[in-house]
């Protein structure tokens, strides 16, 4: 057994053992409560410079099932478990979630008391941390100094660190009825395929694109994926989706792009004490009172209340969707441009499909304009 | 949208008698939406003809029916009640098929009331396995290649098509009645006519065999705004093949990847809005292929399940409870999670511990069963467990037990096992299948060979695997130090289990005092729903081991009040069920309305007692010594104990009693002491010498000799028995030596600290039950119950009438003076029960027992006085004066002098014989005897005792007949004693047949009757002969009695299994055929109403002049 430490910066530290890489790795400690789907979990870019815990005891079990993968690599900056599978097992499995994450240097740890670790995030919020296996365990005092003097999740610019550096295209199934383009601020892989199946086909573009690039592609609508980091460093995206606004194009953003649509118009960001990761997060649509279960992840909102009317230079907004459980927004729609977007995941991947339909709302909208 | 307020009044209907496949999770259930209900200010009706269920008690309904749940006496209620509506979707199978049956007979539109929950087109479509085929193919999903048949031509041809093996699915019964799978054509014969002829329209299901693959629950619900939310997944370990209720299960399901568990949740929502279950819960089965991920849909249950039970209490979401309030017009996000108390019940729960069912059989109790494990339900309760891992929590399962192993290694491996032997006895279901898959790895089996001969996920067989190779480690170390220690206790060993692989460290105690001295101690984390998303406001606690010494515990300081621990009774078993826990529940409640900070402890996840509600605090664990004894020191840690219960929850907690006192627990109630002189003949013995009371003759013999010398000395028959028993496991009645032999060979564990007793036995006796309660000074008597049939028969199997309907004034005094003398010889503090023998005018004590009786909530109902909070209170120090005083006791009088024009109220046995078979498909014998075997009981309570008899009847098997023929073949000591009932019974008309030696009597008494050959004689001709008659369907009812005074007492054995097998009435006692005419009578007079609890009791408060 090689032990390992995680080491959050106010200073308390759990032991275990060494998962997945050895070495020593520092990142903002978050906790998802999904039960299924850590394989998804892990390759989110939206989790790029996080430390997740999971709630979920058991993890690894089905393995690794290279079909699975949401992003070309793992982007958490460390795992925190409490009893990984010894064994995978999965007809598609092809190898174990230990041997990957050995493969991808992702510097875990297991046999702590995860639910300690969890009720002391929910109580004192998301804060920095660092994980230390084998030989980078050293003294208490040393190790929380490295996670002191790490850089802090507010005010954090990740998403150059996450989207493409070049344009690629994912085409439709079948006949091509719309194009989109998508600005990868950490998109997921499952987007495009969700859009494709609609007959849409996604330009998924850098993140500095600029209006001409996007304009060049002659994009029916344009799409704000998630992503990681602090909304508020995301100067040129808001710019961008104004001047998208302004031209009347379709617009959809779903997670950090509902945020970077919400400063668009003109609303504020914050930071939550834990924010929402899961995918049993329940949202409400105000116009209809349905529930949907959402699959969430994110550590930033936007501002706001459930029936919020907005005045903004694009005309009439209103918060158009809320979560029950706080009253954090979960959506937004634009009354007088074809506009809306989500804090949730409509691609799910991994969590429930409850929010499909929204792509197809994407659809209407391109549709109709 | 909120509450629908169209609708002022319900009527619930209960699920009835416990049987195998509907346990008491209905009582939860029903109870849970009961005082939902109430709460949202409704009326609230209830019918159920289950007395020891919490939801009839008489607060939970303005108007509560301990009647028969058939469509007569439910139209009945109706007539009389008049609700809109009818809530019939947390009453099992039972109030389901009523609630059809209500519909088809047009009762629902006479009554113009209205079906909530789920409506009879949703039903049908659920529960036709057709339709239900026809919406699964609709909506994209997959079902087994299948087709329904009502005929055996149609069975043969489908056959013909799909090949064998098929699975057999007979519509409309419950728990998976008189399914199964053939292998053979023959298989296929039996199985299928036995099929046919149970479902109630003629009609099974062929199926495509499914067997060997991956099998899956979903719980759902679902609003009346189309809102849906998963509950929980749950997981078998056993694959396809075996009923899901004889499953170990997981919760939540630990081998499916996201895309694979979201496209079951998908099609299960589909499914669900397609047959179109308008507001409440509903169970789906799924089965997935494990070599190519290829899902089948394989059933739903249109109501609230057994698994909905599981999932409430594995989750901490209330199924029931939120399906009550949906069905009366609530959406979801308009219900908050009581656990939060914040956010909405609008979520799905996510777990971070997982959860392990583990059935319990009682095939002991029915020799010649076949002990296969099939999709017919066969177990008899079933314990849950929670762990932070899954060897956690399958090790606190399989403790729970109550079994005699407690989880891997505590038992010896069976003689002359192999690695062979063991794999291939992996190849079909079995109880125990686990400790099997435990035993092939031990002998060298690899996952994968584990795997192919069991179909059990290679995750589940590695994770046994990973138990193997720790038991090599321990076995291994030089010294068990504390690494490996807390290791082996988060891998979930008991101390007991550690103590068998580390004999130095002298036993359980010794594993137990290293591990407190290491400082290795459970942590205590709570079910909240969510993971510690949200802090928890319910506290609802398990205990897990954690590697980090300073791990968390999160049991709340709570200082004000004194706390009382209750000890539930663990898993339902025959002998120990559902009347127990109403007991504890009653309790919790009168502690707590007392200012008591009531903390329960019990791991049956179907009881009311484990309703995150019921108590302060609720410890969901096993109710081991050492599991115990961590829960004591958390709550002595949190608090100040004023003491643990132990006599309310049956033998489980009374047996922890001793060792708990001795480790320095405070005990309430009755002493330990005096609960083992109870216990201990030689000195009970004593006791009603010291009282001058007689017992028949006994002596304890630990060997053939010592007990052939008991029995010449004190004359045949005896009864014989092993000591510390409940349910009357393993006891005979014995005629001779050659069989006193046989019992003692057969008696294994004869040993000098597990004597068997020699009883005389009391043949004709008539045997009496009082339950009682006694705060050291005086005595209350709860009731006297007189059985209807003779001594012999254990009470639990007995019908038996409150008050007693022929005991004279003089016999009652000397009950009262019998009783009172024992409970103050033994010290009872609480509650006793003593049964009594009468005969030829003499009264002699068979059994004391200082605690709770299965019979308490049936004397609580018949005579409106609640005995269990009563002994509660008593065992906390409160005299009978002075709960008479505040009026929880009547303020004079006892249950032992009701008025003479008191209702009466008689007690019927359910019993589960038809439930199986021997391996070569026969039915195995219906004859009662000393052991216990009924899963249930019933209540039929009127003005006399022959209305009672017949309610009683027909809510236990169906109606008594009114018309047709009747077969009789009695003893020749019962021949006299039957001629006036069957007299009786040919004056109302009934045409009587017999065999040769009955009908010679019968007609030498004027009494006209057919005569058949015994089922042994040959007919002739075209002479059928008494079983063919049988079953051919040509008797109403059969009384038979066992022949001989001097033989074992089986013969008719054939005659009773074909009355089983018609699911007619079968009477086996003299006295039961007296009982019955009586019923008939009253059944003929047509004079059977329906008449509420609350009524009725008023009435006899009224005469006793009680105030409350």
């Amino acid at each position: 057994m090689t032990p390992a430490a995680l080491v959050l910066e106010d200073g308390r530290v759990f032991r275990g053992e060494a998962f997945g890489a050895v070495g020593s790795t520092l990142g903002e400690v978050v906790f998802c409560t999904a039960m299924t789907g850590y394989q998804e979990t892990l390759t989110d870019p939206s989790y790029h410079g996080q430390i997740v815990v999971a709630t979920a005891p058991q993890i690894g079990n089905t393995g690794w099932n290279d079909e699975d993968d949401e992003s070309r690599k793992i982007h958490v900056a460390g795992y925190v478990v409490r009893d990984p599978a010894r064994i995978p097992s999965n007809w598609r499995s092809r190898r174990s979630l230990n041997d990957e994450l050995t493969d991808q240097g992702i510097v875990g740890i297991a046999g702590v008391d995860t639910r300690t670790i969890t009720r002391h995030i929910r109580e004192q919020g998301a804060m920095r941390a660092g994980i230390f296996a084998g030989d980078a365990v050293t003294d208490v005092d040393t190790m929380v100094q490295a996670v002191r003097d790490s850089p802090k999740m507010k005010g954090a610019d990740l998403s150059g660190a996450v989207s493409t550096d070049e344009t690629y295209v994912v085409p439709a199934n079948g006949e091509r009825r719309f194009k989109v383009a998508a600005l990868d601020l950490g998109i997921k892989f499952n987007t495009p395929r969700m859009m494709a199946q609609r007959g849409i086909e996604t330009h998924v573009m850098p993140v500095g694109s600029t209006l001409d690039d996007l304009l060049a592609v002659e994009p029916d609508g344009v799409f704000l994926a998630n992503g990681p980091g602090d909304p508020e460093t995301q100067a040129h995206a808001i710019a961008l989706t104004q001047q998208v606004l302004e031209r009347r194009i379709p617009l959809f953003g779903i997670c950090f792009g509902n945020q970077i649509l919400g400063r668009a118009l003109g609303m504020g960001t914050y930071k939550m004490t834990y924010g929402h990761r899961g995918i049993n997060v329940p949202v409400i649509e105000a116009a209809t009172g349905r529930v949907a279960i959402t699959s969430q992840n994110h550590g930033f909102a936007l501002e706001g209340e459930v029936g919020q009317k907005l005045d903004t230079p694009y005309g009439a907004a209103e918060v158009s969707h809320y979560c029950p459980n706080d009253g954090t927004v979960e959506g937004l729609r634009c009354v007088d441009v074809p506009a809306f977007s989500v804090q949730y995941h409509p691609e799910a991947a991994a969590g429930p499909h409850d929010a499909a339909p929204l792509f197809d709302q994407f659809v209407t909208l391109m549709d109709e304009a | 949208m909120p509450k629908r307020t169209d609708i002022q009044h319900v009527l619930v209907i209960g699920s009835g008698p416990i049987v195998i496949g509907q346990a008491c999770e209905f009582d939860y259930s029903g109870t849970q939406a009961c005082r939902v209900l109430r709460e949202e200010g409704l009326r609230v009706s209830l019918v159920n003809s289950n007395p020891a269920t919490i939801m009839t008690d008489p607060e939970f309904a303005d108007a509560t029916y301990i009647e028969p749940i058939t469509p007569e006496f439910v139209e009945q209620v109706i007539a009389k009640e008049r609700p809109d509506a009818i809530l019939a979707t947390l009453g099992g199978q039972t109030a389901l098929n009523t609630a059809v049956a209500l519909h088809e007979r047009g009762v629902l539109e006479k009554y113009d009331v209205e079906l909530i929950g789920a409506d009879i087109d949703a039903i049908q479509r659920g529960e036709d396995r057709q339709k239900f085929k026809d919406i699964v193919a609709q909506i994209g999903g997959e079902t087994p290649r299948s087709r329904v048949c009502h005929s055996m031509d149609e069975v043969r041809e489908t056959v013909a098509e799909l090949g064998l093996p098929v699975v057999i699915r007979p519509s409309f019964t419950m728990g998976g009645l008189g399914s199964g799978m053939a292998h053979t054509p023959d298989e296929l014969e039996r199985m299928a006519s036995f099929g046919l002829a149970e479902s109630p329209v003629t009609e099974v299901l062929i199926e495509e065999s499914v067997l060997g693959w991956k099998e899956y629950e979903l719980e759902l619900m679902r609003d009346r705004h189309d809102n849906v939310v998963v509950v929980c997944s749950i997981e078998n370990i056993d694959p396809m093949g075996v009923h899901t209720g004889d499953s170990v299960t997981v919760a939540p399901a630990m081998t499916l990847t996201d895309r694979e568990y979201q496209h079951m949740r998908d099609v299960g929502i589909d499914v669900l809005r397609a047959v179109g279950v308008d507001t409440g819960g509903c169970n789906i089965q799924f089965a997935i292929h494990p070599d190519n991920g290829r899902m089948v849909v394989i059933e739903m249950n249109p109501r609230v399940s057994r698994s909905s039970a599981l999932a409430s209490k594995a989750t901490g979401f209330p199924i029931a409870k939120i399906a009550a309030k949906l069905a009366i017009g609530y959406t979801l996000d308009e219900i908050t999670n009581d656990i939060t108390g914040e956010t909405p019940a609008s979520f799905e729960p996510t777990l971070d511990y997982v959860v392990v069912k583990v059935p319990r059989f009682a095939f002991e109790k029915f020799p010649g069963a076949d002990k296969t494990l099939t999709t017919t339900m066969k177990s008899v309760g079933e314990a849950m467990s929670l762990g932070r891992n899954f060897t956690e929590a399958l090790g606190k399962a399989l403790r729970s037990m109550e079994t005699k192993a407690a989880g891997f290694w505590t038992t010896p491996d069976p003689d002359g096992a192999t690695l062979e032997s063991t794999l291939e006895q992996l190849k079909t279901g079995h109880d125990g299948r686990l400790y099997t898959v435990e035993r092939a790895l031990r002998l060298g089996a690899t996952v994968e060979q584990v795997h192919d001969a069991s179909g059990i996920d290679p995750w589940f067989v590695d994770q046994i695997l990973s138990l193997v190779e720790l038991r090599s480690e321990i076995l291994d170390a030089a010294v068990l130090d504390e690494p490996l220690l807390r290791r082996a206790k988060r891998a979930g060993l008991s101390d007991r289990q550690v103590a068998a692989l580390r004999p130095e460290l002298a036993g359980e105690d010794g594993v137990r005092a290293l591990r407190h001295r290491l400082g290795i101690r459970p942590v205590f984390k709570t079910v909240d729903t969510c993971a510690a998303e949200f802090a928890a406001k319910t506290p609802y606690h398990y205990s897990a081991y954690e590697s980090d010494p300073a791990a968390e515990t999160e049991v709340a300081p709570q200082r004000e009040k004194p706390k009382v621990l209750i000890l539930g009774s663990g898993p339902n078993r025959i002998g120990q069920g559902i009347e127990f826990d109403y007991s504890c529940v009653h309790a919790a409640m009168a502690l707590r309305a007392d200012e008591y900070e009531t903390v329960m402890v019990n791991c049956n996840p179907e009881t009311v007692s484990t309703d995150y509600d019921t108590s302060d605090r609720l410890y969901f664990e096993p109710l081991t010594f050492e599991d115990v004894l961590e829960v004591v020191h958390s709550e002595q840690e949190s608090g100040t104990v004023a003491g643990v219960i132990v006599q309310l929850g049956g033998q489980t907690p009374l047996g922890l009693a001793q060792r708990l006192a001795d480790a320095g627990v405070p005990i309430v109630g009755t002493p330990p002491a005096a609960i083992n002189l109870a216990e201990d003949r030689g000195a009970f013995g004593d006791v009603l010498t010291a009282a001058g009371l007689p017992a028949p003759r006994y002596g304890t013999a630990t060997s053939y000799e010592g007990a052939k010398e008991i029995a010449d000395e004190i004359g045949y028959p005896v009864l014989v028995r092993p000591s510390y028993v409940l349910g009357g496991r393993g006891m005979e009645i014995v005629y001779d030596d050659s069989t006193l032999a046989d019992y003692i060979a057969r008696a294994t564990e004869v040993s000098p600290e597990h004597p068997v007793l020699v009883d005389r036995f009391l043949d004709d006796a008539i045997e009496i039950d009082v339950d009682a309660l006694c705060d050291g000074d005086e005595i209350f008597i709860g009731g006297v119950m007189e059985h209807i049939e003779e001594a012999g028969i254990h009470s639990g199997d007995s019908s038996c009438a409150l008050p007693p309907i022929t005991l004279g004034r003089t016999d009652l005094e000397n009950v009262r003076r019998s009783t009172e003398a024992i409970a103050k010889g033994v010290g009872v503090r609480g509650l006793l029960n003593v049964q009594y023998a009468l005969k030829d005018d003499q009264l002699y004590v068979l059994e004391a027992n200082p605690r709770a009786s299965r019979t308490v909530p049936f004397v609580s109902k018949a005579t409106a006085v609640p005995l269990a909070k009563a002994a509660a209170r008593i065992m906390l120090g409160a005299t009978i004066k002075e709960l008479r005083d505040e009026g929880m006791l009547p303020p004079s009088g006892d249950g032992g002098e009701l008025p003479s024009d008191a209702a009466v109220a008689v007690k019927e046995a359910v019993l589960p014989f038809h439930r199986f078979r021997t391996p070569e498909g026969q039915g195995v014998d219906s004859l009662l005897g000393p052991e216990m075997k009924s899963t249930g009981e019933v209540m039929g309570i009127d003005t006399s005792f022959g209305k009672a008899f017949a309610k009683s009847q027909t809510a236990s098997y169906g109606s008594l007949p009114t018309s047709g023929r009747i077969f009789v073949s009695v003893a020749n000591r019962d021949k006299r004693a039957m001629i006036f009932p069957v007299k009786r019974l040919a004056d109302l008309g009934f045409e009587i047949v017999a065999t040769q030696g009955t009908a010679e009597v019968l007609r030498r008494n004027g009494i006209p009757c057919s005569e058949v050959p015994k089922h042994f004689e040959a007919p002739t001709g075209s002479v059928r002969n008494a079983v063919s008659v049988i079953l051919d369907g040509e008797v109403v009812m059969v009384i038979n009695t066992p022949y001989g005074n001097s033989g074992p007492r089986v013969d008719g054995y054939e005659i009773r299994t074909a009355a089983v097998a018609r699911d007619i009435p079968c009477v086996t006692t003299i006295q039961g055929a007296a009982a019955a005419v009586q019923g008939i009578e009253a059944l003929i007079r047509g004079e059977i109403s329906v008449r509420p609890l609350q009524a009725l009791q008023a009435a006899l408060k009224a005469q006793t002049g009680s105030t409350t």
